[in-house]
């Protein structure tokens, strides 16, 4: 997992928050929580796709997001995900951690 | 919150986990829906199928791992690991179905010994005591373990004494002692008579009813007005009929209420009196008034919370010194305080402690067996085991792999030894001509199936882990390679299993020497002389049902019950004595007339109570002067015979013919010497008797109960029914239950003894089983790891003679190698035997060169199978085979 040649890897932990984050949007299946993920990047963060998959598993395990079966746009069997009020808190919760962190590296490399 | 939180991921989790073939499947048909949205996706780009596809695939990554990460986030590695090593070991098993039937076989056997055992070592002695704080009560007695203390002595201790809480307790029983009458058939109970507080003490509350009063406590002790059922009593009796409390019983033709059932797991026999049925208890008066004179009782006590042992030890010491000083007149009193439990369990710990080593010893063999049995196995599976590391399993992996594979068969094993091991409890909690205590408590209960879980891990550990850490002993390409045999880890492998096989030589070797003592105590035991005949002797009480006032009725009743009881056919003499050998005992401090004694010094003989004709029934010899007659009356001059023992010792060398011997103070006459009469062993077949004196039973009415002993000339199987319809017209109301052969005393006082050396003989042929199996297996594995090397000799022109000596040989080195060991170590362990011998030391020379031979003989035998196959291998097809 962590040696996937993406364009820029994925600092470890920010993939579910990632995926929190846009399932504020509304109900999506993987495929289009990869494209989101891709698009609003603007192709700088590129996943690799499957490993959108356990992260999927491992939210739904702790209950912040809930997966069910339903169709997609050109009609085929997708599972969809929607956020739960406690996958709501855990995401504020873990924005406000990354923020921090983020801040403090920020603030030590000079760059803010 | 977290709380909830927390049990909600569990149950999910949980869900996950039990229902993850079809969580699989949903999960790769979701991975699926996205590479195909992405490939039309990539196809509307302009890109054709094939391409759209591979760079769809490229851009997902390996799907096969992110599935199985995904599915990791629900099922840890370790248990999804776990469930296939499990997988496999079963398909191993169902493959090889007859190492798997052997395996669970030998296991289950040796768990399932294992577990019995441990049943009953756990309950004789692991388990507290069925009492309240048990931890506390003390056994109080005077002088050594056995010898009980004047009633007298019990009154003053428990006004004096500051370290007892509460200090009960219970005079000797006498078996059948009561006679109940009334409704149904007459019966004979025995009864208990216990101090007021006695239930108290232990913890024990009446099932139903309530315990004594203090007034119910004062009444006569010949005619106790309450007493309490013991539930056996209760239940075979009255049906288990709670209106029996409050109800009048006709007891010794006197009315007796019934105030209450004691609860059925309390069982005083058991505890106190192994192998007896206690039937009622009544109560013991300790007012001046009331209390009989001169006896004696047995004392528990509490221990006041704080107060140790060897504090209260002093303080009884102290105590009895004093007494001892105030009440000159009493007997000697040297208060001693155990543990109860180490009371009650005192007489089997030996034999529990050998049991304990036995059973051990058997189930390292059975590990040992079974490690042997995996070895040979792993063989065969070399290059399955080289082919998975090939594949990339790790070292750990693959050990891990083997240990689940073996946990897997000892449990499977577990699960027939559990088995095996219940019906090994009930079958033993029922035996009752058994004199253990608390046996009726045994089995399989939580601590015994914590025991079954852990033997099972332990064995398959044990017998999986040396197979286990052989695999790193592989090397890749031997292991592949189609001759992978002649390769340093066969080898080194080979030289395991013959290790394994010596040690199981030698553990057998151990189990066989200690069964080899015991039987040769049991065979000392059986050639002992008694000093009675017990073949064609038995016994039947006999105690009238109505009241004896007159010595002049009493002597019209045992002449009549003698006359009649001599004319039933095929009895050849018959006499009638208060007490059995090997069943009770009284003791007496006498003197003999015209000498004094320092105090303690007076000869204390065992005291018989016998009418003419006891000792030709019971088969005792005359050694000197005359026996009882029909002529010593009441009326006649008073006459004692005594035993040689006694005629030896306590006459100063003199001659003890018509010597008066008296009461210990000398004040009444006890009878002059007519007779000396042979030693009976009345104790126990393993103690010389002491000094015993008989009384005429016609002189005397100080006795508890009738014997009618007769000797017949044919076996004694259908005589009790002639003696009973003989003896009706006397007593229509005769208790007739207690018929009893002489030859059944003698098998009650060797139960113990017989148990254990069944046990142990059980345990070491089961040794011997597994150890000659190994050298068997042994054996044949080295001849099939060396079918070339013979078929070069045999082309050589050795003869198959020659072969088969050479390969029994080898056996017999095992067997030698084996032998040393053992018999070291047998002639190190052996002295734990201790008091389990009888005229055997722990290094008996027979013993252990029977022993030595017959494993010789079992090793040769078990190496000559596979020789004699391999001196008749042909040369060409062995030539050819590799």
């Amino acid at each position: 997992m962590e040696d996937g040649k993406a364009k820029a890897d994925l600092l470890p932990g920010t993939l579910d928050m990632l995926v929190l984050k846009l399932l504020l949007r509304g109900h999506l299946h993987g495929y289009a929580i990869a494209q989101l993920i891709q698009q609003l990047s603007d192709d700088l963060l590129r996943v690799e796709e499957g490993s959108l998959y356990p992260a999927l598993q491992r939210l739904e395990l702790n209950g912040w997001i809930e997966g069910e079966w339903g169709l997609s746009a050109n009609n085929r069997r997708a599972r969809f995900y929607k956020l739960t009020p406690e996958g709501r808190k855990h995401l504020t919760a873990e924005s406000a951690r990354y923020r921090r962190v983020t801040g403090a590296v920020a603030r030590i490399m000079g760059f803010a | 919150m977290q709380v909830v939180l927390s049990y909600k991921r569990f149950r999910r989790r949980l869900w996950y986990w039990l229902d993850h073939s079809s969580r699989q499947r949903l999960l790769v048909e979701e991975m699926q829906f996205h590479i195909e949205s992405n490939v039309e996706e990539l196809i509307a780009q302009g890109m054709s199928r094939q391409e759209a596809r591979s760079a769809a695939c490229k851009r997902f990554g390996n799907m096969t791992q992110k599935a199985e990460d995904a599915r990791l986030t629900w099922i840890a590695r370790w248990i999804s690991d776990l469930g296939q090593d499990l997988r496999y070991a079963f398909r191993g098993m169902r493959r090889n179905a007859g190492f798997t039937t052997f395996t669970i076989l030998i296991a289950g056997l040796g768990i399932g010994a294992g577990t019995t055992v441990f049943s009953v070592v756990n309950a004789l002695l692991l388990r507290p005591l069925p009492f309240r704080d048990p931890g506390r009560l003390v056994w109080i007695t005077n002088g050594n373990d056995f010898t009980s203390t004047q009633t007298e002595h019990y009154s003053d201790l428990r006004k004096l004494d500051r370290s007892i809480s509460d200090l009960e307790g219970f005079a000797d029983w006498g078996v059948g002692n009561r006679q109940l009458m009334g409704r149904g058939e007459p019966e004979r109970l025995t009864s208990v008579p216990v101090t007021q507080n006695f239930f108290d003490l232990l913890g024990v509350q009446p099932l139903i009813g309530r315990s004594f009063t203090t007034q119910e406590c004062e009444g006569s002790y010949a005619a106790p007005p309450a007493t309490l059922l013991s539930y056996n009593f209760w239940r075979r009796r009255f049906a288990s009929d709670p209106g029996v409390v409050g109800r009048k019983l006709i007891l010794d033709n006197r009315p007796v209420t019934v105030i209450g059932v004691l609860p059925p797991w309390f069982d005083f026999g058991s505890v106190f009196v192994p192998g007896t049925q206690m039937d009622i208890f009544v109560p013991w008066p300790l007012t001046d008034r009331a209390k009989p004179a001169g006896n004696t009782m047995r004392i528990i006590g509490r221990l006041k919370p704080g107060v140790m042992l060897p504090a209260a030890q002093a303080e009884f010491t102290a105590l009895g010194k004093q007494l001892e000083k105030q009440h000159p007149e009493r007997n000697g009193f040297t208060p001693r305080l155990m543990p109860l439990a180490q009371h009650v369990s005192g007489t089997v710990r030996a034999a529990m402690f050998v049991l304990a080593c036995a059973v051990g010893i058997v189930m390292l063999i059975v590990c040992a067996n079974l490690s042997n049995l995996q070895l040979a196995r792993l063989g065969a599976r070399q290059k399955e085991m080289a082919m998975r590391t090939a594949l990339g399993a790790g070292r750990f992996r693959l050990l891990r792999q083997m240990i689940t594979e073996s946990v897997t068969l000892s449990c499977c094993g577990a699960v027939l030894g559990l088995l095996l091991a219940v019906g090994g409890a009930r079958e033993l909690a029922h035996v009752t001509a058994l004199n253990l205590p608390l046996l009726d408590t045994v089995r399989i209960d939580g601590h015994a199936l914590a025991f079954t879980s852990l033997a099972a891990v332990a064995t398959g550990v044990l017998f999986g882990l040396m197979p286990a850490l052989q695999i790193s002993a592989f090397s890749l390409s031997a292991g592949l390679q189609d001759a992978g045999r002649g390769s340093t880890g066969s080898k080194r492998h080979a030289w395991v299993r013959d290790g394994l096989v010596v040690v199981e030589i030698s553990f057998a070797c151990v189990l066989l020497v200690g069964a080899g003592l015991l039987m040769r105590s049991f065979v000392r035991i059986l050639d002992v002389n008694l000093g009675f005949r017990a073949e064609r002797a038995s016994a039947l009480r006999i105690d009238p049902s109505f009241r004896i006032s007159s010595l002049a009725q009493q002597n019209s009743f045992l002449d009549d019950v003698l006359h009649r009881g001599r004319s039933v056919p095929g009895i050849t003499a018959a006499g009638v004595i208060d007490v059995l050998p090997l069943r009770d005992d009284r003791s007496w401090s006498v003197s003999l007339k015209g000498h004094v004694y320092e105090k303690n010094r007076h000869p204390e003989p065992f005291i018989r109570v016998v009418t003419d004709g006891y000792f030709e029934a019971a088969g005792i010899p005359l050694r000197a002067g005359r026996l009882f007659t029909e002529r010593d009356r009441a009326a006649s001059e008073p006459v004692v015979v005594v035993n040689e023992t006694m005629a030896r010792t306590a006459f100063f060398g003199e001659n003890p013919l018509d010597q008066t011997i008296t009461t210990y103070d000398g004040r009444h006459v006890l009878g002059a010497v007519v007779g000396v009469v042979g030693d009976v062993r009345h104790e126990a077949l393993e103690e010389a008797s002491g000094p015993e004196m008989y009384l005429a039973m016609r002189q005397t009415g100080d006795y508890a109960a009738m014997q009618l002993v007769v000797r017949t000339a044919l076996p004694p199987d259908n005589l009790a029914a002639g003696i009973r319809t003989a003896l009706r017209p006397i007593d229509p109301n005769l208790p007739v239950r207690e018929f009893v052969t002489f030859q059944d005393l003698v098998e009650r006082a060797m139960s113990l003894r017989r148990f254990l050396l069944l046990l142990l003989a059980g345990f070491a042929f089961f040794a011997l089983i597994l150890a000659s199996l190994g050298i068997y297996a042994v054996i044949s594995y080295s001849v099939s790891q060396r079918v070339q090397e013979i078929g070069i000799r045999i082309a050589l022109g050795a003869s198959a003679g020659d072969l088969r000596v050479l390969i029994v040989l080898r056996t017999l080195a095992f067997a030698a190698a084996g032998l040393a060991v053992g018999l070291g170590a047998s002639r190190t362990l052996s002295s734990a035997l201790g008091s389990l011998l009888y005229e055997v030391t722990p290094g008996d020379p027979i013993t252990f060169v029977a022993i030595g031979v017959l494993l010789l003989a079992v090793a040769a035998l078990a190496g000559y199978v596979p020789a004699w196959k391999a001196s008749r291998i042909d040369p060409m097809t062995a030539l050819r085979s590799s």
